[in-house]
This record gives C-alpha cells, structure tokens and sequence, in this order.
C-alpha cells in the first residue's frame, strides 16, 4: 500500500482545484457544479465548500447525480446495483456542467454520467473534475479538464480515497 | 445489496430490508417519471411478457409503462382469444412464451397459487400481478410507499382495512407489507366478509367501521367484489352502502384529517361515496402514479436474476 496524497497535500490539492475552477468560470453564473453518486459526492462536498469560501458566494448552484440505471453494466456482476439520490434542483439546460469524481479509471462511469446528465436537459457544455486520474487503463476516450494527481497503474491495483466525513481521514492510497 | 427472492411472488415472502430496498428505489424512479424524459435504459437488454389470465386495466397497463420507462422489450398476452380457449396447460403457454426469449413474467390468474407452481417449472424471475384471493404484492407495496409519502416511517401507525376482507388479496398482501413494516393494522367490514381466525396474522377486527375510521390514521377502502361471491354475504348493496359504505361526512365528523386509499376500480356510492372518494384527503391518484414507481423497482431489482442459478 502507498499513499498517494495525505491530508496536507489533499488539501493543497482541492484548493488548487477549486481555484482552476474559479480561473474558468469566475463568478459561476452560468456553470453549476454536479458530483457523481455515491463516491464522487464527498469530493464535490468539498469543492462546492472551498468554492463558497473563495467566491465569497452563499451558495454555488450544486447538484448529485446517479448513474445506476445509465450504466453499461446492469446485467454483468451478480449483484443488480441500488440507486443512490440525485438532486439536481436546477435546470441545467444551457449551463456549463463540471462533473466531479473521484478516480477516473476506465471512463465507464463518465460515459453513464453523461447520458444520464443529457436526460435532464442539454447543457452548454460539460466538463470533468477528478481527483485522481489513473491515465492507462481508459477502454473509452474520455478525458478529464481537471485533475488532482495523476498516476500510473495496472489494472490489478485498487485506488482508494478515504474521507474524514466517513473514514475519520483524509487519504488517498494505491493498493497492490 | 439486491432482493433477497429471485420471483416476487408474495409479499409473505419478502424481509424487510426486501421492502425497504425497493422504496428506496421507488424513490429514484418516482424522480425519473417527473422528468421531461421520463425514461432510462437500464433494461435494454431483457423482454418481458405480461400474461394476464384475468381482466385488468390499470395494473396491466401500470406494469407495462414501468417497462417501457426501463427501455425493456414487452410482450403482452391475454388468455381471452389465446390457445389457452383450446385446451392449452399454463406450463406449456408459459414455456412457449419464454422459448422465444423472453427474461421475465409478469402473470395475473385466478387460480391462487398459480405464481409458485410455475415458479417450480420454469426458469425465468416471475412477479405475481394477483393471484385469485391470495396474493397482490405490488398493490401492496405501492399502497405502502404511498402511505410512507405522507405519514413518513410507517412502524406504529394505524392502518384500517375496510370491506370485502375475505376475497381480497389487496387485504392479505397488505396485511403482510404492514406487518413487516411494523405498522399496526385493523381490518373492519362485515362479520361475513371477514375471515375466521384473521386475528392470527396480527390484526384487529371491527364490525362497526365509525370505529375503525375512530382508530386509524389511514382507511384502505376495498372494492366488495361481487365476482368472487358464489353466494350472497349480504342482503344488498344498498344494505352494504348504508352501513359499510364510507361518506364524507363520517369522515368530517372525525375531527382528524383521515387518509383514504382505494385499490381501484371503485364502486361508486357502495364502499366508497363520490364526495369522499374524491375529497382532498384521497390519495387515490397518488397511488396510481406510485404504482408505476413500484413497480419500475421492483422490475429493475429483480431483473437478471434469471440467469444466476
């Protein structure tokens, strides 16, 4: 096991982030933020915070989405995934969209999130936010516009993203 | 986490975590139908055949826009003007069907039981769509999600039955769904529309319903099938009307906002008066359009499952 990012530098990380987002898309009039469900959340948490710290705002217009009935997967494993909340309590119709989650691997979970983001309207543009990005073991060409870290793995590792709103830290580590 | 059952066959059989899974999902779906695109793709890939050996209108079509909202394939079938008028058994109708694969059954009939006997013959996940006077488990669970929407946690409410208790398996399908969700049930109707010995599955009987409308918070009315009575188990439904029947006005005299529920169709002016049925504290309507929810769900969750053995 090795960590990737401790609490420190998670947290430079998510400001700086934060503040490419800002440098993009300064007083988020026309853009909203949306994490994917379930993991992608705790991040967007984050972001959606440090961007109201920053900006100075009440309230960034944020929202979660899930994919479990978009996925490519459904019928696969053995176990039929149960749908997690999506709260999008605005339209996003003409808005530039950031999704947000936590590891990017094989752009499986993108591709559901962006059929399943185009059912509730047709965004101006749409954009990725990851926190961990592993770049070689993409099957779809899907690339993000803002990443945390990126790091080279093989498929037989796993990345796991602690939070200390969960898991009493904040941690990201790569398991052989 | 899924379904702890491969058929959803009776709700007897489900825990309660089972029935909690399935609100939960209900919920998202509930969200899906309230979109300007009120669909999603997740059963792309499987067929389903609704085969309806009894009439139904609205559960048959409820089952079949929950499938196509799930871009599922749909084959419907109904024993009037089939092979089933030459002779044909259920399990070779049935085999027939699924021989043209198809994944999933969705199956009404009027012989109770006749789900888990085919159950044991065929393969594929089978949802019962109400059996005889045995089981309705979709009814059931959408009349619970539908009482959950405005009471929240059903553990320790009140819930009366009214009616026909006897022929009905809304009333037992019911009864189980409450009774797993911890919920305090009391069937009230007639003492001849009321099965001996009902008290054993953990309910309260009352023959005087002002009083079962006193004690509870929610009236399921059901419909007095007169289709099901072989011989006449009251004098007439006028007699029924007058003091089984429930009216407005019973209901402003309660002095608390009673919620009245009906499975449909209703017999207008006999269980249920029209001023009553269509008051603001019924949430007939609410049901029907949870029904699709429910059983989106319960579809979803139990789709692949074929499969697995």
């Amino acid at each position: 096991m090795k960590t990737l990012l401790d609490t420190k530098q998670l947290d430079i990380t998510l400001q700086r982030l934060a503040h490419q987002l800002i440098e993009n898309h300064t007083q988020f009039k026309d853009t909203v933020l949306i994490g994917i469900q379930p993991r992608g959340v705790w991040l967007s948490d984050r972001i959606a915070g440090l961007l109201k710290g920053i900006t100075g705002q009440q309230s960034i217009p944020y929202g979660k989405l899930d994919i479990t009935f978009y996925r490519d997967d459904v019928h696969q494993g053995n176990e039929i995934h149960v749908p997690s909340q999506t709260e999008i309590p605005f339209s996003i119709e003409d808005k530039n969209v950031i999704l947000v989650d936590d590891v990017l691997h094989t752009g499986r979970t993108i591709r559901s999130a962006m059929d399943a983001l185009i059912d509730y309207g047709r965004p101006k543009s749409v954009e990725l936010l990851v926190l961990i990005d592993r770049r070689f073991s993409r099957e779809l060409p899907i690339q993000p516009d803002y990443v945390g870290r990126t790091v080279d793995t093989i498929i037989t590792q796993k990345v796991k993203v602690y939070w200390k709103e969960k898991d009493q830290k904040d941690e990201v580590v790569l398991i052989d | 986490m899924s379904l702890s059952v491969k058929h959803l066959l009776g709700i007897k059989e489900l825990q309660p975590e089972d029935i909690q899974t399935i609100f939960r999902t209900a919920d998202n779906f509930k969200q899906v139908l309230q979109r300007q695109i009120k669909k999603v793709p997740a059963l792309r890939d499987t067929t389903v055949a609704n085969i309806f050996f009894e009439n139904s209108t609205r559960t048959r079509i409820s089952f079949e826009l929950a499938q196509k909202r799930l871009s599922a394939d749909v084959v419907n079938f109904s024993a009037s003007g089939s092979s089933v008028s030459k002779g044909e058994t259920l399990i070779d109708t049935v085999n027939n069907i699924l021989a043209m694969k198809v994944d999933m059954v969705v199956m009404r009939h009027s012989a109770s039981g006749a789900p888990w006997f085919l159950a044991n013959h065929i393969d594929a996940s089978i949802i019962n769509a109400g059996d005889g006077i045995n089981e309705h488990p979709t009814q059931a669970l959408l009349d619970a999600f539908s009482m959950r929407e405005k009471l929240g946690d059903l553990k320790g409410k009140r819930i009366t039955i009214i009616g026909d208790i006897m022929h009905s398996r809304v009333a037992l399908s019911n009864i189980y769904c409450l009774n797993k969700l911890g919920a305090e049930v009391m069937v009230a109707g007639p003492p001849t529309l009321i099965p001996k010995h009902i008290e054993g599955l953990g309910v309260k009987v009352e023959y005087d319903v002002k009083k079962a409308l006193q004690w509870g918070e929610v009236a399921n009315v059901l419909r007095i099938q007169l289709e099901r009575q072989h011989k006449p188990l009251f004098s007439t439904l006028r007699e029924y009307a007058l003091y089984y029947g429930i009216n407005k006005q019973m209901l402003d005299d309660l002095q608390k906002e009673m919620i009245i529920m009906h499975p449909g169709p209703i017999n207008r002016g006999v269980e249920l008066s029209s001023d009553a049925a269509d008051s603001k504290q019924s949430i007939i309507l609410d049901q029907v359009e949870n029904g699709v929810a429910i059983r989106m769900a319960v579809i979803y969750l139990l789709s692949g499952k074929s499969e697995l053995e």
